[in-house]
């Protein structure tokens, strides 16, 4: 096939560019410690976190922002951003879905996700956040009946204060790094999750992020801590409307998983990546880590990426306790001029440890992307051992794959595997398929399908079909 | 069915094909026999579309319609079908997919309805015995890790399933054991009919034992430099190619 066409098969527009026109109370921009009190208080929140927020702050106006990533952006000014954003009425939140603003609503219906319909029918609970307040939680009370805390992290540090003090920030210190220390002092939402020993989660957790009011970054801020022997799946989506500047997220989710405990967090990103130029998208720093702080505990994130303009992203697993296990299944797609460097990193403290990473990359129209990932073997990881796969598939040629994997192994008893492809899509297969009578767009639908298996078989059920119809739309025209 | 006429066929800058005329009609089976570098694959890629071939001179149409004007998928969906001598993997999509995902194109293509998963089950099981093929086959990822042989098997199961007007199929007795190439001449063998007609694309005489062919064609140099029956391909296996060249000119 000929470059122009190709080309032209990878332009595609966004499908979820809409803005809901709902008020909000949102603060004029710039951050100072005036700004950070105003988010505090209207969040009702106590002394102590104000304290810890301001503590943050502080370290973070001693750090620089990394520059070690393969990323090209201009600097970002963070004086010009608006740290707080909420609908009208905060202290007046719905208690059911008949109360939510029938426009918020239609807005899910646009995007797919018929709220009621989808909880219903699915049995998910649905914290879904809406700029930065929560606007409908469901399905509280079968949790609570499990003895399982789903809510807001706003909710949580009112209501669950001694837990938070003991978990906030000890997976994600503060001054982790510059874009969580930013979090840590600003950080307006998210959710809290808390499943106690011995129990099973009844249902898969799922949250649904938008980013709305124009200019406001958007700092989630996820905790989840699954005590001894308890599991639980959680579901983050997140879809984006078009805008013209851009949208700055840093969030930060810390994952606590205590002696047997297995959390499983699946996400699928779809944020506005910016138009052909690269204008208008989101940039996305996102620190994920999650501690897999007891015995035979694991954790297992799976992600699909396919939005933003920039995505510095590397989910994490600190393998501390003996016989623990961290996951890390990916797929990122990059397209037009977005740029992607993710990873993961994989430490083994513990004896007997093991890891799994499988990340696979397509890189389509003049997008770059790199895999930057770590596999760290501590002195006292006796016997640990991991294996990576990592794929990267291109289509058409002004695009770019790189991979940057880092090995420390101070243990030589450990087994460290790492097997890594690249290739471009097959003329061969295109024409394979297309010679069966199957359009160009379905053919490279197939294949980039194909190619992801691996990773779209970890995703829970209802996810790998979304997964699946949200990789056409992002390829579309390019991978059908 | 297929008029090619004069086909002069270039890839990058060299000239392959130099006037290559070939009629097929409805019923027939022509053998395209020929040395090493002959040009017998570049026929059957330019009449399917393969990118890299230029067509300088000369025009392909079947049924009536220009063949060079249509995109690769159309000239399947109008009953051309392909049979590759070294079928592609794709990595992660099972051959049922690829299977219903080709049938349906094609079906909707004629303005036909998708087919039912029951009617497709009870079609695909068919040929899978018809092919002594292990069911497991449709679960596996297209081509991948197949022998030489299970590869061959399973471009004439798309053959059997597509049910095309017009099959060429290159060298699909290249890497076949004996049995193996029975099996796959009964299948090449099941489609003949009326109404259809197969191209074999082939270096060997002892194909043509299974598949016995209405013609048989000697391509050298770019150009069919002789024409006969069933005949004339043991002929070339007793004198082989250079009998024939010198004889022709």
């Amino acid at each position: 096939m000929a470059t122009e066409e190709m080309e032209q098969l990878v332009r595609r527009e966004y499908k979820e560019g809409f803005v809901t026109d709902i008020e909000s109370d949102t603060l004029p921009p710039g951050l100072d410690e005036n700004t950070i009190a105003f988010i505090s208080q209207k969040k009702g929140e106590p002394e102590w976190m104000l304290e810890w927020r301001l503590d943050a702050y502080r370290q973070w106006l001693k750090m620089k922002e990394p520059s070690w990533a393969h990323l090209n952006y201009p600097p970002i000014d963070y004086q010009s951003i608006s740290y707080f954003s909420a609908p009208k009425r905060p202290e007046d939140r719905p208690q059911s879905l008949d109360e939510v603003d029938p426009k918020l609503l239609e807005t899910y219906e646009k995007l797919g996700i018929p709220l009621h319909e989808r909880a219903a029918l699915a049995g998910v609970a649905v914290d879904a956040v809406f700029d930065s307040v929560s606007v409908a939680t469901t399905f509280k009370e079968t949790l609570s009946e499990a003895g399982v805390i789903f809510c807001s992290i706003s909710e949580a540090v009112r209501d669950y204060p001694e837990l938070i003090k003991e978990y906030l920030g000890t997976v994600v210190p503060k001054n982790d790094n510059y874009f969580a220390a930013l979090n840590s002092a600003v950080f307006t939402d998210g959710s809290f999750v808390f499943v106690p020993k011995g129990v099973k989660c009844p249902m898969e957790l799922s949250t649904y992020f938008r980013i709305n009011a124009a200019n406001t970054g958007q700092f989630e801020r996820t905790l989840i801590v699954c005590e001894s022997g308890a599991e639980v799946s959680y579901l983050e989506g997140c879809t984006a409307p078009m805008r013209d500047e851009n949208q700055l997220h840093a969030a930060v989710v810390e994952i606590v998983a205590l002696d047997d405990a297995y959390i499983k967090y699946s996400t699928v990103q779809n944020w506005y990546p910016g138009d052909e130029d690269g204008k208008g998208g989101i940039y996305n720093f996102v620190t994920k880590r999650g501690d897999c702080r007891g015995d035979r505990s694991r954790i297992s994130w799976t992600q699909v990426e396919t939005g933003s303009a920039i995505t510095w992203k590397y989910p994490s697993c600190m393998l501390r306790g003996k016989d623990s296990i961290g996951e890390f299944y990916s797929v990122a797609v990059t397209n037009g001029r977005q740029q992607a460097d993710t990873g993961t990193k994989m430490i083994h403290i513990g004896e007997g440890t093991r890891s799994y990473i499988v990340a696979k990359g397509i890189s389509a129209g003049k997008s770059d992307q790199s895999y930057r990932g770590l596999v760290k073997i501590g002195p006292r990881a006796k016997g640990a051992r991991n294996f990576t796969q990592c794929d990267s598939l291109l289509i058409g040629d002004t695009c770019g794959a790189h991979t940057f994997p880092y090995q420390e192994i101070n243990n030589s008893t450990a087994t460290v595997e790492h097997e890594a492809t690249t290739s471009k899509i097959g003329e061969d297969q295109l024409f394979y398929c297309q010679s069966r009578g199957i359009t160009e767009e379905d053919a490279v639908s197939m294949i980039v399908n194909g190619f992801c298996k691996d990773v779209f078989q970890e995703l829970p059920m209802e996810f790998a079909v979304e997964a699946e119809a949200l990789l056409n739309v992002t390829l579309e025209g390019a991978v059908g | 069915m297929l008029e090619v006429k004069d086909l002069h066929v270039t890839v990058e800058g060299n000239e392959i094909l130099k006037g290559l005329s070939l009629s097929i009609k409805a019923g027939e089976v022509h053998a395209l026999m020929g040395p090493n570098g002959a040009g017998k694959s570049t026929l059957s890629a330019v009449i399917a579309g393969k990118d890299g071939y230029e067509v300088t001179q000369g025009s392909i149409t079947f049924e009536g319609k220009d063949v060079l004007e249509m995109e690769i998928e159309e000239r399947a969906q109008a009953g051309l079908l392909l049979g590759f001598q070294y079928p592609v993997e794709i990595p992660g999509v099972k051959n049922i997919y690829l299977l219903k995902a080709a049938l349906n194109a094609q079906r909707v293509a004629r303005g036909e309805s998708e087919i039912p998963a029951p009617e497709f089950m009870k079609l695909i099981k068919e040929q899978l015995n018809f092919m002594k093929m292990d069911p497991s086959f449709l679960q596996r990822a297209v081509n991948e890790g197949f022998s030489g042989g299970e590869k061959k098997r399973n471009e004439i199961l798309q053959m059997l399933v597509l049910q095309p007007k017009l099959a060429m199929l290159d060298e699909i007795d290249s890497g076949l054991d004996i049995d193996a190439m029975k099996v796959v001449a009964d299948g090449v063998n099941s489609l003949r009919d009326q109404e259809r007609a197969i191209l074999l694309v082939t270096h060997y005489q002892r194909l043509l034992d299974y598949i016995v062919p209405d013609k048989v064609h000697v391509l050298v140099d770019g150009r069919i430099v002789k024409s006969g029956d069933a005949e004339l391909a043991k002929e070339l296996e007793a004198n082989g190619y250079e009998g024939i060249e010198e004889s022709a000119a």
